[in-house]
């Protein structure tokens, strides 16, 4: 599987990375390797095989419906770049 | 019957889909062991899980899967006993791990249906699509700050519910009328509080137009977040409106998400979100598959209690209410249960599910004070279930009062407002207030008698055949007993007199 320039920039962009236009086509030649080396995968006849989802036969774990945490606003704010008032600040983002 | 909307080229049908995020009611959030209290200070109720600190684990919590797997019964849906969680992708300030842990390929719930209740009594099937267990984001304050938003990330993390309908509706009363049902079985359920304003029940309505008889489906707008079932109303009728003149002045509808205006009545595109609809979803490796057993929810279906329409079928059967009236006493769990005390005498358990044969009461009779008097006191105070105007018990006891000719309907009204206002049993107020009907015929015949002799000249257009006068002598001879003397007994006296 190839990927065009176009599809390299929306990826970036979906990522919030900034990509200079001269990048792209490396990084889509780059990307198309990956994507066609994980695609050796397809070879093997998975058909009536349940997808993996863990080494373990384990099953999720639950837990009980109690408060446990919570009361901590000072570490939850403490690496935060900016805030006030017990809250994180962002630039303005509104509609 | 269909709604309709009338274009230049021709008649519209509208296709309408509801997406109800419902807040689980759970102590804890869906990942973690935080509080979800609402109104809490800003970032009190926040674990590193919910504010997205690197290696933290998300685990989850027993009774939001409880929750959701009722309202899937409540629904009648398909409840699936594995799941998986899948990670939905974004960028927003409010969502501090960069993805919502949601449910995708495999929800919870499957395919499902609500009967939502017409205002001409039918009723119609919607289909339910699918119920999936998701965590909330934060909030976003935009107007603390001129230049800065705040983010206060008590919510985020907090379970949801996301209800997902078939586009089966077709009018906004369609809309109105499966939110309400909706949010009446979440409530009888105990899933979610419904509350609107508070944001605990939100909806998103996707919307379509295409020509009369048709059965293309055509481009849909997503309405985002419309906080009252007036609004999703609104909102409908503003946005098939617009896609109808689009279409007629040869346009096309684009999909996309728009928010609705509530102060200018229409909607808008939200630009922000033109590029976020690819979400990428993958199954989160932060969590294994759920799965639950069969008995789980056999345990969990053994405990639901009776629901909006079981109740209403029953109050019809039982009772011998009428669709609509019995629609009305079970909107609410607590007035279904009032109007049964009232009902039933007060002797039986008003416990759901434990309904015993109606008492002694007449049923219609009580529907009727509860739906009239009581209601109209209700709206007029400050009452609430808790704190009724008038308790199930002394209403039971003035109907009987009533039954047992103490007093009138008639009188009952005035009793009843005495009741609200000073907040004794009816009894009492009957002797407090004098209001004990008048039955003693000669008491009676000597108040007609002084009506007619005050009034010769009204008794000779009587006697000359104006026989519409009768009832203006009932009028005064009421008067003069100040509302006391017994209707029934009053009318034939009268009718008697004039007959000699």
């Amino acid at each position: 599987m190839s990927l065009d320039k176009s599809t390299v920039r929306a990826i970036a962009e979906l990522a919030r990375i900034e990509v200079p236009d001269e990048e792209l086509d490396h990084l889509a030649g780059e990307l198309s390797n990956i994507l066609t080396f994980v695609e050796q995968l397809s070879e093997v006849n998975t058909d009536g095989v349940a997808p993996m989802t863990s080494v373990a036969a384990m099953t999720l774990p639950m837990r009980k419906d109690e408060v446990t945490d919570g009361n901590q606003a000072d570490a939850v704010l403490a690496n935060a770049p900016d805030g006030a008032d017990g809250f994180f600040t962002v630039p303005k983002v509104v509609e | 019957m269909a709604y309709l909307i009338e274009g230049e080229t021709g008649d519209w049908e509208i296709v309408i889909g509801l997406e109800v995020h419902a807040q689980v009611i759970s102590k804890a959030k869906l990942f973690s062991g935080a509080a979800t209290e609402f109104g809490a200070e800003p970032n009190s109720q926040v674990s590193f899980v919910d504010a997205g600190f690197p290696g933290m684990l998300p685990v989850i919590n027993e009774t939001c899967v409880e929750q959701a797997v009722r309202t899937g019964l409540g629904l009648k849906a398909q409840i699936n006993l594995t799941s998986v969680f899948a990670r939905k992708n974004y960028f927003y300030a409010d969502l501090p791990q960069g993805y919502q842990i949601s449910q995708y390929e495999l929800p919870i719930v499957g395919n499902g249906e609500l009967l939502i209740d017409l205002p001409d009594g039918s009723t119609k099937a919607v289909g339910i699509e699918r119920l999936h267990l998701e965590q909330d984001a934060g909030k976003s304050i935009h107007d603390m700050h001129p230049t800065k938003s705040y983010i206060d990330l008590n919510r985020s993390g907090v379970a949801l519910m996301e209800i997902v309908s078939k586009p089966d509706m077709s009018s906004p009363e369609e809309a109105g009328a499966y939110l309400t049902k909706l949010r009446s079985i979440l409530r009888y359920l105990g899933t979610c509080d419904g509350n609107m304003q508070e944001g605990s029940m939100r909806c998103d309505a996707n919307v379509s137009v295409r020509p009369k008889g048709s059965t293309e489906l055509r481009t849909r707008c997503e309405i985002k977040n419309v906080n009252s079932i007036r609004f999703v109303q609104q909102a409908i009728e503003y946005e098939a409106r617009r896609h109808i003149d689009v279409y007629e002045s040869g346009g096309e509808i684009r999909q996309e998400t728009r928010l609705f205006d509530s102060a200018k009545g229409e909607t808008r595109s939200m630009r922000s979100k033109e590029h976020a609809h690819d979400y990428r979803y993958f199954p989160d490796p932060d969590l294994l598959p759920l799965v639950i057993s069969q008995d789980f929810v056999d345990g969990i279906k053994a405990g639901l209690p009776e629901l909006p329409d079981d109740k209403k079928a029953r109050f019809m059967a039982e009772y011998g209410l009428n669709a609509y009236d019995a629609g009305v006493m079970v909107a609410e769990k607590a007035s279904a249960e009032f109007f049964e005390a009232v009902a039933r005498g007060g002797a039986a358990d008003p416990k759901d599910g434990q309904a015993s044969p109606a008492g002694g009461r007449d049923a219609k009779k009580a529907a009727n004070w509860v739906m009239g008097d009581f209601f109209a006191a209700m709206n007029a105070g400050d009452y609430s279930w808790e704190n009724p105007p008038v308790s199930a018990e002394n209403l039971g006891r003035m109907i009987d009062l009533i039954d047992d000719g103490t007093i009138s309907g008639r009188l009952a009204k005035d009793v009843f407002q005495f009741m609200v206002a000073e907040q004794k049993d009816p009894a009492t107020i009957v002797a407090e207030k004098g209001l004990k009907q008048v039955t003693d015929t000669g008491a009676i015949e000597k108040a007609i008698d002084d009506v007619m002799a005050a009034n010769p000249d009204k008794v000779a257009e009587v006697k000359a055949g104006k026989d519409k006068l009768i009832g203006w002598f009932v009028g005064q001879v009421m008067k003069a007993t100040q509302g006391k003397a017994n209707p029934a007994m009053l009318n034939e006296l009268i009718a008697k007199r004039f007959k000699e």
